[in-house]
């Protein structure tokens, strides 16, 4: 047929490529909170430079375009950019619906009204622990009754209220006062998210994951607690993969979904991906949303099932899990493109057993080794 | 709490809530714009049966409502 040997690569590139749906835009690095499981790059102190506010309306309006529709405002501490009204009016302009997610430092009345004014559709407020002793050890900052007084103001200006901690060895134990707390502060939604031990977490690794005894327990316990307040408040419940013989559907497949774009204008397929070598990450300032998503050598990556080595390849699991996390897969193993090393089917599973084991001695030692903040000093140290 | 949009990109209505998003089919979307407080269930049947010229949407209707409201979708006054 004439012309049919015209195809424009472009447009046989896209062929199967999903929209993105989730654009994590993380404003800044900068937060006054150090948790030793920080999500940010360990190396992150070495960039310096952040988008301006034009860039960011034209990132919005440009995923938006696309199609994208959930949007969380992150970071470190989205709160501490001057223009986040600006931002959030833009995005709630656009149709986003959009989520700001914040330590509750620095967050006041005025800024809640201002904000919801904006258009901002919900606050995650996380904390740290069910005490302030350790809250405010976790964080690095006294920050525990500011953190309630906030979680009651979300609330109190109509926002659901939706309340994040993150689990691990330090806290595990104090799950039903978590839980307590959860109910007290009126939350709709809660999030008890273990541990994912990339970043900072990978490096505090043994001080931070629990054994499978403390975990199954806490486990047990936010169970019973969900049935209870089932109708009354939403429980996601991010499991621990290390006692899973599974993997997670990472990102629910690799640059199918997700978008991240980190402060200084990088675009990721998940916000660890800084990690992996090779990716040449492109940069919203030099491209659009739509040729990065579509074109870019690092989306395409891992996009599909062409990438996979074996067990993956041949598995007839591949289309559930997409073999795992890439970051996990090259943390774990050195190799970006084995199998999830949490699977029972990969051959370096038997890594899994022994940061299990590393981290049971570590805690039945005398003399811990103290927790790596997570602050400017250290990522300097560490990079 | 939630939102009902209509998202261009994916050509159909969209419910919106924090870390979640439910697609609805043309049906879901036509009986959850009717929930806007002013209409009570035999007025949303009565509306949906004359829009689309048909009867007998009762069950059908009451039961995709019963599980909006467990799913706080909406709410009951």
């Amino acid at each position: 047929m004439a012309g049919s040997n015209k195809t424009n690569p472009t447009t046989a590139l896209r062929t199967g490529i999903t929209p993105p749906r989730w654009l994590l835009a993380e404003l800044t690095y900068a937060c006054p909170l150090q948790c030793p499981y920080c999500s940010n790059p360990i190396d992150y102190a070495k960039y310096q430079s952040e988008l301006d506010t034009e860039d960011w309306r034209r990132v919005l309006t440009q995923a938006r375009k696309m199609g994208a529709v959930q949007l969380g405002f992150s970071g470190g501490e989205p709160l501490t950019r001057k223009d986040l009204p600006e931002l959030v009016k833009h995005a709630r302009d656009l149709g986003y619906y959009s989520n700001l997610i914040t330590s509750g430092y620095g967050l006041t009345e005025e800024k809640i009204v201002q904000l919801k004014e904006a258009g901002l559709d919900h606050i995650q407020v996380s904390i740290q622990a069910s005490s302030q002793e350790l809250n405010d050890h976790i964080a690095g900052t006294a920050s525990f009754q500011h953190k309630k007084e906030v979680a009651h103001l979300v609330k109190k200006h109509g926002y659901p209220m939706v309340l994040c901690v993150v689990i691990h060895r330090e806290n595990i134990h104090q799950m039903p006062e978590i839980l307590a707390m959860a109910e007290e502060l009126g939350a709709d939604y809660l999030e008890l998210a273990n541990t994912q031990y990339y970043g900072w977490a990978h490096a505090n690794r043994d001080l931070l994951l629990p054994t499978k005894e403390q975990f199954e327990q806490a486990e047990q316990i936010a169970q019973a607690f969900k049935e209870k307040v089932a109708g009354k408040m939403k429980i996601y419940y991010v499991v621990p993969d290390f006692y899973e013989d599974r993997p997670k559907a990472c990102m629910n497949g690799w640059g199918t979904t997700f978008l991240t774009i980190a402060p200084d204008g990088v675009a990721l397929p998940c916000h660890s991906a800084r990690e992996l070598p090779g990716l040449d990450c492109p940069n919203v300032k030099d491209y659009s949303i739509e040729q990065i998503w579509n074109e870019s050598k690092a989306f395409n990556f891992f996009r599909g099932f062409d990438w996979m080595k074996e067990p993956c390849s041949s598995c007839d699991e591949k289309e559930k899990d997409f073999g795992g996390c890439r970051c996990q897969a090259y943390l774990l193993s050195g190799d970006m493109y084995a199998a999830d090393p949490v699977c029972s089917k990969s051959p370096n599973h038997p890594v899994i057993q022994e940061a299990i084991d590393s981290a049971k001695a570590t805690a039945l030692a005398d003399n811990e080794k103290p927790l790596i903040f997570r602050n400017s000093k250290n990522s300097r140290l560490l990079s | 709490m939630h939102r009902l949009q209509w998202e261009e990109a994916q050509q159909k209505d969209v419910i919106l809530y924090p870390e979640g998003m439910v697609e609805l089919n043309q049906s879901s979307a036509e009986i959850l714009k009717c929930c806007d407080g002013t209409r009570n269930l035999a007025q949303i049947v009565n509306d949906l049966e004359q829009k689309f010229a048909t009867t007998g949407l009762t069950n059908d209707i009451t039961a995709f409502l019963e599980d909006a409201l467990k799913n706080g979708w909406i709410q009951q006054n």
